[in-house]
């Protein structure tokens, strides 16, 4: 059995009075210490099926399973577990320093406070804020606020990394060099991290996962009739590492990679369309 | 010189409504006009921390009596109101329980409360507390409610994801989020305790600048009401904007 078991997983929502699917029997397991990244449009239900997967909602049908336990929301978000968001959810009120530590204070009770604060202090130093610990959220840029939540998650020492659209806010430059940043910090633990990373951005799925697994079903934004989305078949990224952006332009199994996710999301547009269109002929 | 005339114009505003306060005062017989006003009153003014008598004493003093009190009433007030908002801002059955009571009690005026404080507690002063304090905790509750109600559920999700006590919950993420909220309520309750007090001290006739007004009133010292009257509004004036400047240190 794999370290996270999604099985028969569904979710609707009631917007304007009528109910509307937007998880539909999704399945999906990942092996431990394996980065997974779930591409999809904007819409689709990618952040509703990381949430479940936290333990912040819960479904209505179908379960995940996390190294044998069900999740489940009245207990809460597991404790080997962290959360980016992709708004940095930081504390606009606390220095870097303090939402860090806040994190690493829950996570570990017992340690003593000057323990607390090293390990807050390290973990931003490993993303290069040494300089800017005392800074509020309100005094950092974008790109720093969300390196101060990959600290604050790196920090509690996770088993598993949720990944809600992390870098899905920042400029293209900034978004290139957290990457990477991401990528290495991933690397660096001794213990095995499993990660999945909800992405819009197939090129930073390319970059950092193992497996890619496009979400299909319905078109972003589109009327919903019926089904929700569900899983397509995962695609294996079999390249080395380290990746940079540069060699995956050219690269043959990048590209091959690139093609078959591309064309899991964009055949199900097309079949939409056309599902349209004989509706209307 | 465009600065210049921006400091000017309140100062034209304030003549303004002394030349209407003239003219009322040359068709009302018994109305005194700014400068008599100035003329019967400036001893108040000009030795306002003096003390002839029980009720003849410099404004300041009168002041100080009647700040003395809303302070109390008004922290007496905002200490119930507080946690009172917090409750009912983070439970929905708190809130839909008492929003009918609190609803009906909001309106009420201060002038209906006090008779009720005399029978509850049957001295004037602790009364007139009670009355300051139940008029003017009601924009607290409400404020911190809506506070703790607009706080965005990413904040919620955060404390949920980093796995936070209910208590952490509540000192590291509710409080620092309503804090703004809560200030406002301040401000607004600070308002309505400085409204109050006059109501008060003058029906229970307790030396401040109410009583004082009650009473120059009673022996047909006109001028003296004028006094007071600008003493009670320049005094708010004051009063909120200090509540002002606190307010404006919690955004972030």
């Amino acid at each position: 059995m794999a370290f996270i078991e999604v099985t028969g997983l569904s979710k609707s929502f009631t917007s304007a009075g009528a109910p509307r699917e937007v998880l539909h029997d999704v399945t999906l397991s990942v092996e431990r210490g394996e980065f997974v990244s779930v591409v999809g449009m904007m819409g689709c239900g990618k952040s509703t099926l990381l949430k479940i997967v936290a333990g912040l909602i819960a479904p209505d049908a179908g379960q995940v399973i996390i190294d044998g336990d069900a999740v489940d929301v009245r207990r809460g978000v597991r404790r080997d577990a962290a959360f980016v968001f992709q708004n940095y959810s930081l504390l606009p009120w606390f220095s870097a320093l303090e939402n860090v530590r806040l994190a690493v204070g829950a996570a570990f009770p017992d340690w003593p406070k000057e323990r607390q604060r090293q390990q807050a202090t390290r973990h931003l130093e490993a993303v290069g804020l040494g300089q800017a610990l005392q800074r509020r959220p309100g005094q950092l840029s974008g790109g720093m606020r969300q390196r101060v939540a990959i600290a604050r998650a790196f920090a509690i020492e996770p088993a598993i990394l949720l990944l809600d659209e992390p870098f899905g806010a920042l400029d293209a430059l900034t978004r290139e060099s957290l990457q990477q940043e991401l990528a290495r910090l991933c690397s660096a633990v001794e213990r095995p991290v499993t990660t999945v990373m909800i992405t819009n951005n197939v090129e930073e799925a390319l970059l950092l996962s193992d497996r890619i697994v496009p979400m299909t079903g319905r078109p972003p934004a589109g009327p919903a009739p019926g089904r929700g989305t569900s899983l397509g078949l995962a695609v294996a990224v079999e390249l080395p590492r380290p990746r940079s952006a540069n060699d995956l332009v050219h690269d043959d199994c990048a590209a091959r990679v690139r093609a078959k996710v591309v064309a899991s999301l964009t055949e199900d547009l097309e079949r939409t369309r056309r599902a349209r269109n004989e509706r209307a002929a | 010189m465009k600065r210049l005339v921006q400091l000017l114009l309140p100062l034209v505003g304030v003549g303004v409504a002394l030349l209407v306060w003239w003219a009322a005062s040359a068709f009302v017989a018994d109305l005194p006009s700014p400068l008599r006003t100035w003329e019967e009153s400036k001893i108040y003014v000009l030795e306002p921390f003096e003390k002839r008598g029980e009720s003849d004493q410099g404004i300041a003093l009168l002041a100080f009596y009647s700040l003395k009190r809303v302070a109390q009433g008004f922290l007496l007030g905002i200490a119930i109101a507080t946690p009172l908002g917090f409750l009912l801002g983070m439970s929905k059955t708190l809130s839909r329980m008492f929003d009918p009571v609190m609803q009906v009690l909001r309106p009420i005026s201060p002038l209906a409360w006090l008779p009720l404080g005399l029978i509850l507690f049957r001295k004037s002063e602790p009364a007139a507390l009670f009355a300051i304090a139940v008029c003017s905790m009601w924009p607290t509750v409400i404020n911190t409610m809506a506070g703790v109600r607009a706080i965005p559920q990413d904040y919620w999700n955060v404390a949920r994801v980093l796995r936070l006590s209910p208590l952490t919950t509540f000192t590291k993420i509710v409080v620092p989020a309503t804090l703004p909220y809560l200030f406002t309520g301040f401000r607004l309750s600070l308002g309505i305790a400085w409204l109050v007090i006059v109501a008060s001290e003058m029906l229970t006739g307790t030396p401040g600048v109410g009583g004082f007004l009650w009473q120059e009133y009673n022996s047909l010292i006109y001028a003296h009401i004028l006094l007071a009257i600008l003493t009670i509004g320049v005094v708010g004036f004051v009063l909120d904007r200090l509540m002002g400047m606190a307010e404006s240190l919690t955004q972030f």
